[in-house]
């Protein structure tokens, strides 16, 4: 599985396709609701100038993607979970949580502010940071998870 | 009050999200994630609107929180990109890992701009 929102080349992802799947889509909302007010909190703890350096988007995008790198190894190679687990969790809090609309209108407003060198350090920060963090929060699991198990 | 506005952009943004994703993969057999592609492309282009008209003061900061934070902010997603980009390395598909992380920023950086030229230019 490549795409974690939903990946048509697992069959049983495919499957959801063929009705329209209700509690999905309710379980996504809520995941959104969660992940969105988190995100919203977050700015408005760290808020700042429009040249300033975007702190709060940073920190939500970083720590989003250290999350779904951890829970993608958790319920594809550690221990199958329940069919809503990735919905809400992955698709619904990861998903609103994080946001790249922000994160590309941002880059424009510093630009604009007159702060291009900040949002060129941005721009390329955030992408090394949030990838590192994907692969650190795989490794970090399967590393607890090859401890964890019995041999 | 202004969390109910985040709460109720986000409740549909996300399901909006699933929805268009897996509308593109249905038409698009590829291993390029073309579906979150197009809606963080698509939510760029709509918050740039959003900003632009916030700019020319004919976006309420209401409407921006519900449509801005909540629903663009709900709808594009950095975990899911950013989980796929390392995927298709994991995949043995470099290529397309780093052709999925340079078009993704360029295109939504592409639309930001665009979406705030553009309402800039209509509202001021």
């Amino acid at each position: 599985m490549v795409d974690p929102d939903v990946d048509l080349h697992v069959p049983a992802q495919r499957a959801e396709l063929a009705r329209t799947p209700w509690a999905v889509l309710a379980a996504i909302s809520a995941g959104g609701v969660a992940g969105a007010c988190g995100r919203y909190a977050l700015a408005l703890a760290l808020p700042r100038q429009p040249d300033q350096f975007p702190w709060a988007t940073l920190l939500t995008n970083v720590s989003g993607c250290l999350l779904i790198g951890v829970l993608m190894v958790l319920i594809t190679e550690v221990r199958p979970a329940h069919r809503l687990v990735r919905p809400f969790l992955g698709v619904g809090v990861l998903g609103g949580y994080t946001t790249f609309s922000t994160y590309a209108v941002e880059v424009q407003r510093l630009v604009a502010a007159g702060a291009a060198g900040t949002g060129l350090v941005y721009l390329a920060g955030t992408l090394v940071a949030a990838l590192a963090a994907v692969a650190a929060g795989q490794a970090l699991t399967r590393r607890l998870a090859r401890r964890g198990r019995p041999r | 009050m202004s969390f109910l506005y985040v709460a109720l952009g986000a409740a549909v943004g996300a399901p909006l999200r699933y929805l268009l994703d897996r509308a593109v993969q249905a038409r698009h057999d590829s291993l390029f994630p073309w579906g979150t592609f197009a809606v963080n492309v698509t939510g760029s282009l709509i918050l740039g609107v959003l900003i632009g008209g916030a700019t020319a003061g004919v976006v309420p900061g209401a409407l921006g929180t519900l449509l801005g934070t909540g629903f663009c902010g709900a709808l594009t997603t950095y975990s899911t990109f950013g989980y796929e980009t390392v995927r298709l390395v994991e995949e043995k598909a470099a290529f397309y890992a780093v052709a999925n992380a340079v078009a993704s920023v360029a295109a939504g950086l592409g639309a930001a701009f665009i979406g705030i030229t553009v309402a800039q230019a209509i509202w001021s």
